[in-house]
């Protein structure tokens, strides 16, 4: 009841999404990192993709936390945003922002797309039904053969870069939403937000790219 | 020097407004932006027209009255200056201004640049204040509030309740206003024993009214004449979570008496 | 007209707490079953409101703003005095109490004085608890700072926006008994004649100022804290709107206004810059303690001030009050301004000002502790005027501010009609002939906080109230009379605007009737406003209709009212044939140019009594006993 209460205002919406997507954003890093052993080689990788289903009722754990993170961001995200219309339904005849960027004002678009990217992206690289030539257990012959088509890797990179811009604000915005706020660490937190949306496209993006510069192979 | 106006127009909540376009000669440059206004009205009331109507009082900057996004700044161009404050200089001959009123859906518009703000009332009268009755009040220097606790209040204390920050904000959200005021009173000692109450209330009386949320946009800070920092924002969403933990009973009421939007 | 001021028996130091012992109260089941209207929300207002609603009395309460919050007490800068003593340099009840009265030229009541000094350390007690952010000492305890006129440091302030903080915690427990129903609010929504049935004030006209419908309230009792009415003089330190309105509506209907005359010009404001102007700002007086007042020795020069040697500069205040200088009282200083700029002297747009120069301080003590000191104030001054204090000297020039005369009010704070309470700046109140800086903000929460409740009670307590409602006769006449007074504005469709109208008397008013009052220039003031008058209602042109949100016809309605006063407001100052205070008549000063008091004949309240339009009104006198104070002449020299 009191949840609920607390969840009807947009304050605690947005406290919803600043932990949902906290946790998107730590996985996103996690699952980077691991992707990276591509460069090691198709054993490293495919040995690590082999580690994570060890245990399939940590698999799961890790697996339902994030789906409901995802559906909670996306429900209070839809409410949120639809609110915020409501809210200001006209807009000025000059438009003429002062802070806001691109990043804080395309944050439904960016993540609807990375939610779509997202489905995508489960179909082809996990389940492998969106892929010409899947092979189950060989993740490193699924990216490469993935990417070498053209068109895979472009929406690949084109959510990364909307991702990062996610990231950018989304990184910085949590703090204010939960609450943590200091004179002494604020220009920290910029720092922080834009490193960590760097280093998640730089590093999502590069393998696309090393894939059609044959690099990897 | 000679300016073009464009200035919403709109006789009433019900009617559909429009920009009209005024050209205005003889402007000086030191008068106020609405100085300039009551040159433009003086026009028009000589030309038979009726004037623009827009809501203003000291003329000083402090009582939070006077209202319009000026080429889409809420307050103009200047940073941290109320409209009555904004003096002409900072314009040039043949600029084309718009003059638009506070839009949001929590204040509909009364009459041409004129809104009504009573949303903001309605929060205050929710929690915006410690309970404290005439006469039973414990002799002041009995609680000690440390400097620096004080500056802080103070900085927050500073609101003029104009609204500008609803305005700004692209989402219509009236965050910094209630954080502004939430902040005030939860900083101060006195303030503790209904901490959890207001912020709750206060934050629940905003949904009410239909404002928006926040997204860090941080376009109100921008606007707040008083220089308002988003980081009571935080302090807010701060307090407002740990409420959740709190037993809070709701004490304060809802206050649905007060509203000069008749429509 | 009966002037009974009801001064409770007993010692001075007694009579308040007696008369708290003594006074009836209301049982709490039969508070539930009173109204009050209560008209404005200033601090007066809102603290009434607050603190009746809570002891259970059903509160209306009404303002012109489109919320209570922006009442013109939100503009105080400088602070409230309290006699806490705090500071250990000797303040007492009874020091603020003789300062008050001295700096108001001993032209008011001592009970109520005193009573005010009394209650000033409970204002700050209240205040505090309600959260106000009080300037603090690096302990903790709440920090003071000294004002003119006082020899101790009792001044609590919260940066430059005291009346700010001060109104916003009476707005807010204003604000929490709305929240609860006890009080009901009515913005945007302003009275426009007082209703007396019985000959007690039962209820009030007011006109919506979004749909334009007028309509009646009825209560038990009406209480008035509208605040001052400087306005008349169309360029004022008050807000656009403030107005005499409802104070004068009330002494149509039989309050006895009270030393109309009395009111105060402040020596530091920045000066008009051109036609357009709409309003002047305040400026600290605590500028004066670090700048240098001078103009050009020669006439109409128009070099830069930074040009101008210094032998070529006229330091007049230092020259003429040599002990006092640049801190001369408020009025002095007003009045030697004017002296200056109306002898050629004057500099800026129109010669209309003075420098106040800091160049000697930033080169004794250095650009950073001026900067500390005033820094918000350079601010301010570059806003409006766009030139930089630290490289070219301020020009400053008097604005009127505040006004010290309003509805005559008894020891009970109620006016001549039986029911009609009267509070903060719209009474005749503690200041005498002149206030003293910080002392309207004591006063207002002072009525409204810690008075009012009491003798409102005792009011209630001690009267027959008969039942009435809105659709009486006396109810219905007074709307009709609005109603008619409001087409006949709009009917008149001339050809000049309220404003050209409001300027023309502010300047009658600024030159005849401001700051130095000779009787040729009364008798031609009255004549020539008269005139004015004859010709507002003749000439003037009000667009847009009654049923409207229409702010011409707001301002018409108070202009005219101020038509009326200001002629009422000349002929006072005609009548008081004495300088006291911020009263100064030319014929009435001492050899070197001060104040010259009457005490022998003019030791009194002028109170003056309604008649009928048309007919003179009359003037009645409240002696003012001293029994604890001596008359004294204040010097400056
Ligand atoms: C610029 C400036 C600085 C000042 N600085 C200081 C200072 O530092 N220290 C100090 O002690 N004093 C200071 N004063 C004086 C002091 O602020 C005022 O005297 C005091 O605040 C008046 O309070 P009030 O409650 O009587 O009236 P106000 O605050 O003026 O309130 C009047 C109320 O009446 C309402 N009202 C008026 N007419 C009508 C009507 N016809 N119908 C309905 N409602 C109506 C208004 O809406 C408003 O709510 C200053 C004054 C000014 C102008
Ligand atoms: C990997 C996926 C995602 C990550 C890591 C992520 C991360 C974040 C973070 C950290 C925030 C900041 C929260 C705050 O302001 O406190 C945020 C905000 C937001 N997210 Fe996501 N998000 C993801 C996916 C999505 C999706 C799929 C949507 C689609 C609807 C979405 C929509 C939004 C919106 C609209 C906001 C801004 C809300 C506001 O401030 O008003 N996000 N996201
Ligand atoms: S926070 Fe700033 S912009 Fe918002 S109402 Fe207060 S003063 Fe105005
Ligand atoms: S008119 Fe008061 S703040 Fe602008």
């Amino acid at each position: 009841m009191k949840v609920l209460s607390f969840y009807s205002t947009t304050v605690g919406k947005k406290l919803v999404m600043a932990i949902t997507g906290l946790i998107l954003a730590v996985f996103v890093l996690g699952h980077m990192a691991g992707n990276l052993q591509i460069y090691q080689g198709p054993e490293k990788l495919n040995h690590y993709a082999e580690l994570l289903r060890v245990s399939m009722p940590l698999l799961w754990t890790v697996r339902i936390v994030l789906l409901l993170s995802v559906l909670l961001h996306i429900v209070a995200a839809v409410q949120v945003t639809l609110q915020n219309w409501r809210s200001r339904p006209k807009k000025y005849a000059v438009s003429a922002y002062q802070e806001a960027d691109i990043a804080s004002r395309t944050m439904i678009w960016g993540g609807l797309v990375v939610a779509a990217f997202v489905v995508y992206h489960l179909l082809h690289l996990t389940l492998g039904t969106a892929h010409g030539s899947f092979k189950p257990g060989d993740v490193y012959h699924n990216v490469v053969a993935g990417f070498q088509v053209p068109l895979v890797s472009l929406f690949y990179i084109v959510a990364n870069v909307l991702l990062a811009l996610h990231l950018y604000h989304g990184m910085w915005s949590w703090f204010q939403t939960l609450g943590f706020s200091h004179p002494k660490y604020n220009r920290a937190r910029r720092v922080f937000a834009t490193v960590y949306a760097v280093v998640i496209a730089v590093g999502n993006i590069s393998i696309p790219v090393s894939v059609l510069a044959g690099w990897v192979k | 020097m000679k300016l073009t106006l464009h200035i919403w127009r709109q006789k009433g909540p019900q009617e559909p407004g429009r920009f009209v376009k005024y050209e205005l000669d003889k402007v000086n440059e030191h008068m106020s932006f609405l100085e300039m206004l009551d040159v433009l009205n003086q026009e028009l009331i000589a030309r038979g027209e009726e004037p623009v109507a827009f809501d203003h009082d000291c003329r000083e900057g402090i009582c939070g009255a006077c209202s319009m996004v000026i080429n889409g700044i809420a307050h103009g161009p200047q940073r941290a200056t109320t409209t009555c404050q904004l003096h002409m200089r900072h314009f040039k001959d043949g600029d084309v201004i718009y003059i638009e009123p506070w839009r949001a859906k929590a204040f509909p518009i009364v009459k041409d640049l004129i809104v009504d703000r009573s949303a903001f009332d309605r929060i205050i009268a929710a929690g915006g204040f410690i309970s404290v009755r005439t006469g039973s009040a414990p002799e002041a220097n009995s609680i000690p509030v440390p400097k620096d606790v004080a500056e802080l209040a103070m900085d927050a204390a500073e609101c003029i309740g104009c609204g500008a920050c609803v305005a700004a904000c692209p989402n219509g959200a009236a965050m910094l206003f209630v954080a502004a005021k939430v902040s005030h009173l939860n900083l101060l000692p006195q303030g503790q024993p209904e901490r959890f109450i207001r912020v709750k209330a206060m934050v629940e009386a905003m949904e009410r009214e239909q404002f928006g949320s926040c997204s860090n946009h941080r376009e109100c800070e921008a606007a707040c004449p008083k220089g308002i920092s988003v980081s009571f924002i935080a302090r807010m969403n701060r307090d407002y979570r740990k409420a959740l933990w709190k037993t809070v009973e709701h004490q304060g009421g809802k206050a649905e008496g007060i509203s000069q939007f008749r429509g | 007209m009966k002037l009974d001021p009801r001064i409770p028996a007993g010692p001075l130091e007694q009579k308040w707490t007696r008369y708290k012992n003594t006074c009836k109260l209301v049982s709490p089941a039969n508070k539930r079953k009173y109204s009050v209207i209560v008209v404005g929300t200033g601090l007066a207002g809102a603290s009434a409101a607050a603190s009746l609603a809570e002891l259970g009395y059903n509160v209306k309460a009404f303002c012109y703003q489109d919320s209570p919050r922006r009442a013109h007490s939100i503009a105080a800068q400088g602070g409230i005095n309290a006699a806490k003593n705090y500071q250990n340099d000797g303040d007492s009840v009874y020091r603020l109490f003789y300062e008050t009265i001295k700096g108001g030229d001993f032209r008011s009541r001592e009970a109520n004085v005193y009573r005010l000094a009394e209650v000033s350390a409970n204002i700050i007690d209240q205040c505090v608890a309600q959260g106000v952010p009080f300037a603090r000492e690096y302990s903790g305890y709440l920090a003071n700072r000294s004002f003119g006129g006082a020899l101790v440091s009792r001044t609590f302030y919260a940066r430059g926006q005291t009346g700010q903080q001060l109104l916003l915690g009476a707005y807010s427990a204003m604000m929490r008994q709305v929240g609860l129903g006890q009080v009901k609010l009515y913005p945007r929504t302003e009275m426009l004649d007082l209703v007396v049935v019985n000959g007690q004030a039962r209820g009030i006209i007011v006109r919506d100022l979004v749909t334009g419908e007028i309509s009646a309230h009825a209560a038990d009792v009406v209480i008035l804290a509208t605040g001052g009415y400087a306005n008349v003089f169309y360029l004022s330190t008050n807000a656009k709107g403030c107005n005499a309105t409802a104070i004068w509506r009330a002494y149509k209907r039989g309050a006895g206004f009270a030393n109309p005359c009395f009111m105060q010009i402040h020596p530091t404001c920045i000066p008009q810059s051109g036609e357009y102007q709409s309003k002047l700002v305040l400026m600290s007086e605590s500028l004066r303690n670090d700048g240098r007042v001078w103009v050009p020795k020669k006439k109409g020069d128009t070099r830069k001030p930074t040009e101008i040697p210094e032998d070529e500069r006229d330091y007049y205040l230092e020259r003429m009050y040599p002990s006092y200088g640049n801190l001369a009282p408020r009025d002095i200083a007003s009045r030697a301004a004017k002296r200056m700029c109306d002898e050629g002297y004057g500099v800026g747009p129109g010669g209309r000002g003075v420098y106040l120069d800091f160049a000697d301080s930033i080169r004794r003590l250095g650009k950073h502790v001026i900067e500390e000191r005033y820094g918000n104030l350079f601010e301010m001054y570059e806003r409006i005027t766009g030139e930089n204090a630290y490289e070219t000297p301020m020009r400053i020039y008097p604005a009127p501010h505040y006004t010290m005369g309003g509805l005559w009010v008894d020891y009970e704070l109620m006016s001549t009609i039986p029911g009609l309470f009267v509070a903060g700046e719209a009474n005749f109140s503690d200041h005498g002939a002149n206030r003293l800086g910080a002392s309207a903000l004591m006063q207002g929460l002072a009525d409204g906080y810690f008075i009012l409740p009491y003798t409102v009670g005792n009011y209630l307590a001690n009267t027959k109230l008969e039942k009435v409602d809105t659709s009486q006769q006396a109810f219905r006449d007074a709307q009709k009379e609005v109603e008619d007074r409001v087409k006949k504005l709009l009917s008149v469709n001339g050809k000049r605007s309220v404003d050209e109208f409001h300027r023309a008397l502010g300047k009658i008013m600024w030159d005849l009737v401001g700051m130095a009052r000779t009787e040729a220039g009364l008798k031609e003031a009255i004549v020539r406003i008269r005139a004015l008058r004859e010709e507002f209602w003749q000439d003037v042109r009000v667009p847009g209709d009654a049923s409207d949100l229409n702010q011409e016809l707001e301002k018409a309605g108070r202009v005219a009212d101020f038509f009326e006063l200001s002629e009422l407001i000349a002929q006072d100052a005609l009548e008081r044939r004495e300088s006291c205070g911020g009263h100064f008549r030319e014929e009435f000063q001492t050899p070197d140019g001060e104040a010259q008091r009457d005490d022998a004949n003019f030791a009194h309240v002028a109170v003056w009594e309604f008649t009928g339009d048309g007919k003179p009104p009359v003037r009645h006198s409240e002696p003012l006993v001293f029994e604890v104070v001596e008359l004294a002449q204040r010097s400056y020299k």
